[in-house]
């Protein structure tokens, strides 16, 4: 086991970290504990963004900045916890006011503006659900979650809806309230829709949050399983719990910190930890509404005194393209943690941060369905680069395989691989998956979690990511279902059969690659035939998909290995694509 | 080689990263990514696909001269004017 562990120094901290000592941390940690350190609702309840702005919005930190917005050119807009809760408290009696109910879904379609995080919040006081969608994501990925979603209220800017959702909306029955940021104002919203910014501005700046149970439905967050649709993972308002508890630890955040988190809200990273954490903690948070560019990048961390940040591999991986030297012009003097999730970050990509910042890379583990982080590297604790880390004080990890007896066996041996698991309970575990409580059920055996990912624990309780147990493709730090681009590939005219894989790729750990087959009445004699069909194909992928989803690579491949049950077999595809041994292939029918 | 030549190989390579843009529709003065949906992963293969295409090294401080295809031509035209009079 590579053992290169980075040690650390209490000289160097700044502030005493939440966690100093792990043992003892797991050791006093409780949950009801946790609850003790947030508010509650007056009326015995519990709900999100009471604990995420009200409370501080109500207290000294009235006045603290809660929220800095970065345009495009760099200038900043300042909320403070008092802004915020004035302005989310007007987008709850928005919904209020047009009937939108406890429960109800509100979708959040845009780039990192403002509105949308008044949008996720003020949906939180009302007792609605709030469900962000990606805005790369193409019309096919955006009307399947509308559609299992349910969703009553969507807010997006106007060429988001224009460009994607508008030719959808016939099929999206349930979609009642569309509400448009929009940087025209003279003209008419277009038909159906409503204007975001003066419904806000003539609502009521006063409102009595809803009286929210821990157990009431708060979160809906989609992700892709090997099969099928994408699934709805619901979370409950009981999260914030571990929402502030893997601030606190994982993340060492404290009220005073500038905390920028670079993922989109569209995924859960942007949500949990890019809205609720660092406002729950009473911190302030940066939020940038370009792509990632280093200078830029730098700067921000430079110019906003950010103290600590949290990002993602594929960012790292940018970042080391553009080189050490670069980094180094920029003095960070605020800066004092630094993690990062999506993929395991190679231990390369973890030491580079030592080279460029002085610090190393935390890398932390979690998924949709954990809802928070679950295991994670500390500030005060030794790094091992590669390894995912600990896991948190309130959480059991273990690796399990499943028996001969059906039953689930916990491997106490180190080093051996199964598959991670952890003990069902703590407060952000997914409640259901929408609509599918037997693929919910599935998740679970004998009171453990299976996360479909593989993994091995070392001698001292180190856990390290081997694989995915299935066939789901992790690119850029975000799960793509094979199906899902499978179906779309399959649209085509001239494509008979499709299947996806992920390919390793150093930048974004995988990409994903699509192999098809053509229809035997397809023209496919010449190369520039086949080079004119595979790109139509691309570019639909694309178009139905947006491009975090479509294969970067399609190949045309007329004998795709099948099962005698007729079945394509991805794993072998893999296999086949990186010259690896093909394993067991007794059931295969086609190539010898 | 001519401008014209440079902005039809230019455009060539990003029709091979993201065949979904059309050329007709496309603004060369506005950056791509404000028209299509083109995220950084693309923008990395494009930048591959032209230094392989012109066999330029294409430095990664470059990247943000290649935002739009008139970027990325007059970018051309500058790195690329020496080697193409003697070809």
């Amino acid at each position: 086991m590579p053992q290169q562990v980075i040690r650390k120094n209490s000289d160097d901290w700044e502030l005493i970290p939440n966690l100093l000592d792990y043992d003892a941390a797991r050791e006093h940690f409780s949950w009801e504990h946790e609850l003790e350190m947030l508010d509650g609702l007056p009326g015995g309840g519990l709900n999100i963004a009471h604990e995420a702005v009200d409370r501080h919005a109500a207290d000294e930190r009235h006045n603290h900045l809660a929220l800095r917005w970065l345009d495009r050119n760099g200038r900043a807009t300042d909320f403070t916890y008092g802004d915020l809760c004035a302005l989310t408290n007007r987008f709850a009696n928005v919904l209020r006011d047009l009937g939108v109910a406890k429960g109800d879904r509100v979708f959040g379609l845009s780039e990192r503006v403002p509105e949308l995080y008044i949008t996720a919040l003020g949906a939180l006081k009302n007792g609605s659900v709030f469900c962000p969608l990606f805005s790369a994501f193409g019309p096919e990925p955006l009307r399947s979650r509308l559609s299992i979603g349910e969703a009553r209220v969507l807010m997006t800017t106007e060429s988001l809806y224009q460009r994607k959702v508008a030719p959808l909306r016939d099929s999206l029955p349930h979609l009642q309230y569309v509400l448009l940021v929009r940087d025209k104002t003279d003209a008419e919203c277009p038909h159906g829709t409503l204007d975001f910014r003066a419904l806000l501005q003539s609502a009521a700046e006063s409102f009595t949050i809803e009286n929210t149970d821990p157990e009431d439905p708060a979160l809906l967050h989609f992700t892709s399983g090997t099969t099928g649709k994408p699934k709805g993972a619901l979370h409950v308002h009981e999260a914030v719990l571990a929402h502030h508890a893997s601030a606190r630890l994982a993340l060492d955040l404290h009220p005073q910190d500038v905390f920028w988190c670079t993922a989109d809200p569209g995924w859960v990273t942007g949500t949990s930890y890019g809205i609720i954490a660092p406002l729950v903690i009473g911190a302030t948070m940066i939020v940038d509404r370009e792509e990632f560019d280093p200078e830029r990048w730098y700067g921000i961390l430079r110019d906003q005194h950010v103290s600590v940040w949290y990002t993602a591999p594929t960012a790292v991986r940018m970042m080391m393209k553009h080189g050490s030297a670069l980094a180094r012009q920029f003095e960070l003097p605020a800066l004092r943690f630094m993690a990062s999730v999506g993929e395991p970050l190679n231990p390369e990509a973890v030491r580079w941060g030592e080279e460029a910042f002085g610090l190393p890379f935390h890398d932390n583990w979690w998924q949709t369905e954990t809802g928070g982080i679950m295991i994670a590297n500390y500030l005060s604790q030794p790094v091992r680069p590669g390894s995912m880390g600990r896991p948190l004080p309130g959480i059991e990890a273990a690796i399990v395989s499943a028996g001969d007896d059906g039953k689930l066996e916990v491997i106490t041996e180190a080093g051996r691989e199964g598959e991670l698991a952890l003990k069902r309970g703590w407060p952000s575990m997914f409640r259901t998956y929408l609509y599918e409580e037997a693929r919910y059920q599935k998740c679970f055996r004998d009171g453990w979690y299976l996360t479909g990912d593989l993994a091995r624990c070392d001698e001292d309780g180190y856990f390290w990511f081997v694989g995915r147990a299935d066939d789901v493709i992790k690119s850029s730090g975000h799960l793509i279902g094979p199906f899902e681009v499978e179906s779309a590939l399959m649209e085509h005219p001239a494509v008979a059969e499709a299947a996806v894989i992920g390919i390793p790729d150093p930048v974004a750990g995988e990409i994903v690659k699509g192999f098809v087959s053509l229809r035997p009445d397809v023209d496919a004699t010449s190369k520039a035939a086949v080079e004119t069909l595979r790109r139509e194909i691309l570019a639909l992928a694309r178009k139905r998909l947006g491009p975090a989803v479509a294969p970067r690579q399609i190949q045309v491949e007329n004998d795709l290995p099948r099962t005698r049950s007729g079945k394509i077999m991805r794993r072998l595809l893999k296999a086949r694509e990186l010259g690896l041994p093909e394993g067991d292939t007794s059931t295969l029918e086609g190539k010898e | 080689m001519t401008e014209a030549e440079l902005r039809s190989r230019a455009l060539e390579k990003l029709l091979q990263v993201a065949p979904d843009i059309d050329p007709d529709a496309l603004d060369p003065q506005v950056p791509i990514r404000d028209q299509y949906d083109f995220d950084s992963m693309d923008f990395l293969n494009f930048a591959i696909a032209l230094a392989k295409e012109f066999q330029l090294n294409i430095p990664e401080s470059d990247y943000p001269h290649l935002q739009s295809l008139q970027d990325t031509v007059d970018y051309l035209v500058r790195h690329t004017g020496e080697q193409d009079v003697s070809s």
